[in-house]
């Protein structure tokens, strides 16, 4: 394959040919911030936060976008684009709740980060903001609509398993939001729990609901295991607390993993100390669950305890 | 809203809508114009015919929604009998286009975007129809009227009453 | 299917028949045998005039010339004559009388006074037909005869349903010279060549693009015609596609061949029915007889044309929103990571012009590329149709060399402002342009020249403004418009154009505050500079270039709580002049009581109590109540 020189920043770097400028900066350490950049997903220059000054073009390119070219020289943080920066930053902070103290996703919120990172605060106006619509209907997604920054990725991640394609955008403009199915809640939807739009969520519009008040993101102590379901693998963390493990969440789903609720729910009850009480979906929406029926083992358990009883004349009564 | 789909009432256009389909099935990216179909046939698109098309075309529910929300000639309730549009295009705007809309508010007693209680009339605000030189002007089901004064307003509803 | 030859043959034949339309042309009567007896009725059908019924007028007209025995009247409809502000117009031949403002019931009378009699009937003449008594032929009116026609060349005259008139006047011989005689790099060359621009806003050169796309190897390609005319205030596309539909198919055509592809779409508003309904008999008629379809005129090229309809998204007028659309999704455009000459639709090299860059491309192929170059500025060279509207007293669609001045389009064409108010801007390039004050009326209209002054040539429209207009509530108008119809995608745009839309709602309210108008311009800087396509990048043009001219008008709404155009209902304060003759109607009327007076003597209106509802104006019987 080809190769190109790009100068970011001032520091020279070799990459393949074909490489948007984003990528080029990582291979340097360059931090480019981006909200609805994701390498595993198609890109779809949104949120335009990635904007840098390139040599040469007289308007500001996005780096998720703008593949390199040999002999680019390319700024990253140049005044204007932190100007610019700031200004997208300012946008999205005054159609955002200013709740970040009580946030499920503080501490690990990419749009708290960079505004942190530009300095760039809360204000007071007198504008419109985003409707507070919450979706409670799952025990397992919380889905806050006053929160999303329609970086469109859950969309992206959704749409990429063939059977599933549940979420969508509605409406268009200002008005805009991400909608499962015809605008539907979890509970009646076509929604398969994987939590794949959890993982990709850079904000706290959407959030794993069995991890509410277990625990903020910095007191967890974090393991990553491999799932066992089936062989694709898929990765989970463990988050511990104070010694206990007290829950499991889906790492993201790359590498064509999909994720499932089964997976999910195994390494739950595998690993977590006290897991809550598995759910699943029936006509009417969520119902509590036994382990054996969430997990599906129910036949396969019995026959298998009737087994062993025969066997070996073990006695068990549950 | 909610409204009660008829299924019974509806046998005709639905299969005139499925022949629709089936007879574009070769064409690439027809979804827009089933949704149109859609639209001329029953005047709205609703929900269970979303979820027909979702069956019939391979298509997830979520996208034919997001293209049906996308775009505004697309109506997900019920329009009235006679559907008014009212130009608010620039050549309009500057010559009064928004008195005309709100006269017609106030003769019909509903706001833009809403039907009257016994379906006969909506009012839409419409983008610019093209017929500048008549400005102001509004259309009715298909039919345009221009120069439009409050007065020829009233008159020209009355004649639809 | 027909051949060259017979393609030559329709064209003769009917050329004969439309002796009297041609005419029209060359202005002057040509004294055939017969010709004296013989006379043409043309109606206007364009998208002003139909809205009045042509069809009906047209049964009216035979059915009179029936009961009247005359022979040798032929009753047509064409394309639009253009100037809508006097329709329902209709030209009588060969004489080239235009007469105006044509009710169902003056019919009668045309035909009995002047094809009956030979007298003209003075009072339906259009105003400029009429010059010190002296009656003009039609192509003699002023509002005609500084226009240069070549995107309209055939609108207004021949019948838009009949591909034969179509034929009659050179259509479809540009694309037999092309696929028999010529390359396709020849092809592309002579585009080249001839600098045309494309007309659609933006202004990129149409030869180079289509260079690109044939340079691109594919198996498949596609053309693409952008007719979501979305513009307020623009027609130019419309009536182009309903008074000359074959122009843009045969361009179209053009385009395909040079390229490579076998495949067009045309992606149409769906607001515009009365344009779907002719392009699809066009279509039709051009399938049947070849020119359309696979081995077109018995040659190798094949090419197919398939009509798309929008559905109300301003923002698909954007190349890559169209496309998403034409797909059957959301029209949100994509970021420009491959050029669309190269991945288009279905990720397949793609060329989309707009109407009136396909219906200039056949005069180009037949007379050649130093004959447009020698039509209007270095620049840009040609024509350029524009949709004249607003306070001008000739709103209509004219047609002019590239490099006539704003004032000779205003005034010369237009005849001058409404009521002779006194004319305050010109808004060119609809939403994504900007208001062009009176200082540079001089300037000569191409792509360059406009958007030096902070605007933009646009798709045409043209919208004049005048004193009673308030530049801010125009700058509110158009960021109302962006902010409904910005499609959500980036962030500058969905969340930029609202906040500005804000910020000017509350300046016409008269709630402006003093650091309004540096947050306007940071705002416009990021929208400008930050959004995606190109929709969000012209978002701001409005308000800059308002910001720019007529800055006094937002200050005066800001510091003063005044807006001096009298436009801003917030701002506005009724006042009784002493004028009053005390008659207490107005005190009467007044919902909250906010006039008190004697009988007979002048009222007084309480503003702090007043709601500014205008009941008190309407009911004074000497106009004493005025808003100031």
């Amino acid at each position: 394959m080809r190769e190109v020189n790009v100068v970011i920043d001032g520091k020279r770097v070799t990459v393949p040919e074909g490489y948007f400028i984003i990528q080029a900066a990582r291979e340097v350490g360059i931090d480019i911030p981006a909200l609805c950049y994701d390498p595993n997903l198609e890109v779809v220059g949104a949120c335009r936060l990635c904007l840098v000054e390139i040599e040469g073009s007289r308007k500001l390119q996005t780096a998720c976008s703008t593949k390199v070219r040999d002999g680019m020289v390319i700024h990253t943080e140049s005044d204007r684009v932190v100007s610019s920066r700031k200004e997208i930053l300012q946008l999205l902070l005054d159609n955002h709740p200013n709740d970040c103290l009580t946030c499920q996703k503080a501490g690990e919120c990419l749009l708290q980060e960079y505004a942190y990172r530009y300095d760039v605060k809360f204000r007071e106006h007198y504008g419109a903001r985003r409707p507070s619509y919450v979706d409670t209907t799952s025990p397992y997604i919380l889905k806050d609509d006053s929160k999303c920054i329609l970086c469109g990725k859950c969309v992206r991640t959704c749409s990429q398993v063939q059977d599933r394609r549940v979420l969508s955008f509605g409406g268009r403009g200002f008005d805009t939001r991400i909608v499962i199915d015809a605008d539907f809640n979890f509970d009646k939807s076509s929604c398969v729990s994987c939590n794949r739009c959890v993982t990709v969520c850079p904000v706290g519009a959407l959030v794993d609901k069995r991890l509410l008040n277990k625990g903020r993101s910095w007191e967890y102590h974090k393991r990553e295991v491999k799932c066992k379901v089936c062989e694709y693998g898929c990765s989970f963390e463990i988050l511990s607390k104070d010694g206990r493990n007290v829950a499991v969440r889906a790492k993201e789903a790359n590498g064509g993993r999909p994720l499932c609720l089964k997976g999910r729910l195994t390494t739950e009850f595998l690993y977590v100390d006290d897991p809550d009480k598995p759910y699943i979906k029936g006509e009417e929406g969520f119902i509590e669950a036994t382990w054996k029926d969430a997990l599906g083992l129910k036949d396969l358990l019995d026959k298998l305890l009737a087994h062993e009883e025969e066997e070996m004349g073990v006695e068990y009564n549950g | 809203m909610k409204f009660n789909f008829n299924w019974e009432g509806n046998r005709n256009k639905i299969q005139k809508l499925m022949d629709f389909m089936k007879e574009n099935r070769s064409k690439k990216g027809i979804l827009m114009m089933a949704l149109h179909e859609t639209q001329d046939l029953f005047g709205y698109i609703p929900l269970e015919i979303m979820e027909l098309i979702s069956k019939e075309l391979k298509t997830p529910l979520s996208e034919i929604y997001g293209v049906a929300t996308f775009y505004s000639q697309f109506s997900l309730v019920p329009k009235g009998e006679n559907v008014i549009g009212v130009c608010l295009g620039t050549a309009c705007y500057v010559k009064g286009g928004q008195d005309i809309l709100a006269k017609l508010e106030e003769l019909l007693a509903i706001k833009e975007g809403q039907t009257t209680p016994d379906g006969k009339f909506s009012i839409d605000a419409t983008r610019c129809l093209g017929a500048c030189g008549l400005a102001p002007v509004m259309m009715i089901n298909n039919k345009i009227y221009g120069k439009l004064t409050l007065d020829k307003v009233e008159e020209i509803i009355n004649s639809y009453r | 299917m027909i051949t060259v030859e017979e393609l030559k043959k329709i064209r003769e034949n009917t050329l004969k028949k439309m002796d009297l339309k041609l005419h029209k042309l060359q202005e002057e009567i040509l004294d055939k045998e017969g010709a004296l007896n013989k006379k043409l009725i043309l109606i206007c059908g364009g998208p002003g005039c139909h809205s009045s019924n042509v069809e009906e007028m047209k049964a009216r007209f035979e059915k009179r010339i029936l009961e009247k025995g005359l022979i040798h009247v032929e009753v047509s409809i064409a394309g639009c004559f253009g100037l809508c502000e006097s329709g329902p117009n209709i030209e009588v031949y060969p004489e080239g009388i235009f007469y105006s403002r044509v009710k169902m019931d003056d019919i009668d009378e045309i035909v009995d006074k002047h094809l009956c009699e030979n007298v003209v009937v003075e009072r339906l003449l259009n105003e400029g037909a009429i010059e010190s008594g002296k009656i003009k032929h039609v192509s003699q009116v002023n509002f005609y005869n500084k226009q240069k026609k070549i995107a309209l060349r055939n609108c207004g005259i021949i019948d838009y349903n009949d591909i034969k008139e179509y034929i009659a006047l050179d259509g479809y011989q540009a694309l037999a010279k092309a696929i028999t005689e010529m390359t396709q790099e020849e092809v592309i060359n002579m585009v080249k060549d001839s600098n045309l621009r494309g007309r659609g806003g933006a202004g990129f050169p149409t030869g180079r693009k289509w260079e690109t796309a044939f340079k691109y190897d594919a198996d498949q390609k596609y053309v693409i015609c952008n007719a979501d005319e979305g513009d307020p205030g623009a027609f130019m596309d419309r009536s182009i596609l309903e008074g000359d539909p074959h122009s843009v198919l045969e361009g179209m055509a053009l385009c395909g061949y040079a390229i490579g592809a076998e495949q067009g779409y045309i992606y149409i508003r769906a607001e515009y029915p009365v344009a779907v309904e002719r392009l699809k008999i066009a279509i039709k008629q051009a399938k049947e007889m070849g020119l359309l379809g696979r081995n077109i005129l018995g040659t190798d090229f094949s090419f197919d044309i398939e009509l798309r309809l929008g559905a109300g998204a301003f923002v698909c007028g954007e190349g890559t929103a169209l496309m998403e659309s034409i797909e059957g999704r959301r029209g949100m455009p994509r970021p420009k990571v491959e050029r669309t000459a190269h991945k288009g639709l279905w990720g397949k090299p793609t060329i989309i012009n707009n109407v009136e860059t396909f219906a200039n491309v056949p005069p180009i192929l037949l007379k050649g590329a130093d004959w447009f170059r020698s039509i209007g500025t270095e620049d840009s060279s040609g024509t350029k149709v524009f949709a004249l509207g607003g306070k001008v007293k000739n709103t209509g669609l004219v047609e002019v060399p590239m490099g006539t001045t704003l004032r000779e389009i205003i005034f010369d064409i237009g005849g001058g402002i409404e009521k002779d108010r006194k004319f305050k801007a010109v808004q060119t390039g609809g939403p994504s342009g900007g208001c062009i004050p009176e200082e540079y009326l001089d300037t000569p209209v191409d792509f360059g020249s406009l958007s030096k002054i902070g605007s933009i040539m646009g798709s045409g429209g043209m919208i004049v403004l005048d004193e009673s207009d308030c530049m801010v509530d125009i700058a509110r108008f158009f960021l109302d418009f962006t902010v409904d119809e910005s499609c959500g995608k980036c962030v500058p745009c969905r969340e930029g154009t609202k906040r500005m839309l804000e910020i000017l709602e509350r300046i016409t309210a008269g709630e402006g505050r003093a650091e309004d108008l540096d947050r306007l311009e940071s705002l416009a800087e990021i929208i400008t500079s930050g959004s995606l396509c190109g929709l969000g990048q012209t978002a701001a043009n409005p308000v800059i270039s308002t910001l720019k001219y007529f800055r006094d008008e937002y200050e005066a709404h800001i510091y003063d709580k005044r807006c001096p155009a009298g436009a801003c209902q917030a701002l506005l304060e009724f006042y009784i002049t002493d004028k009053c003759i005390g008659c207490t109607k107005c005190a009467r009327s007044c919902p909250v009581s906010a006039i008190r007076g004697k009988v007979k003597e002048r009222h007084v209106i309480d503003t702090e109590k007043c709601i500014k509802c205008g009941a008190c104006m309407e009911v004074c019987p000497v106009g004493a109540v005025i808003k100031r």
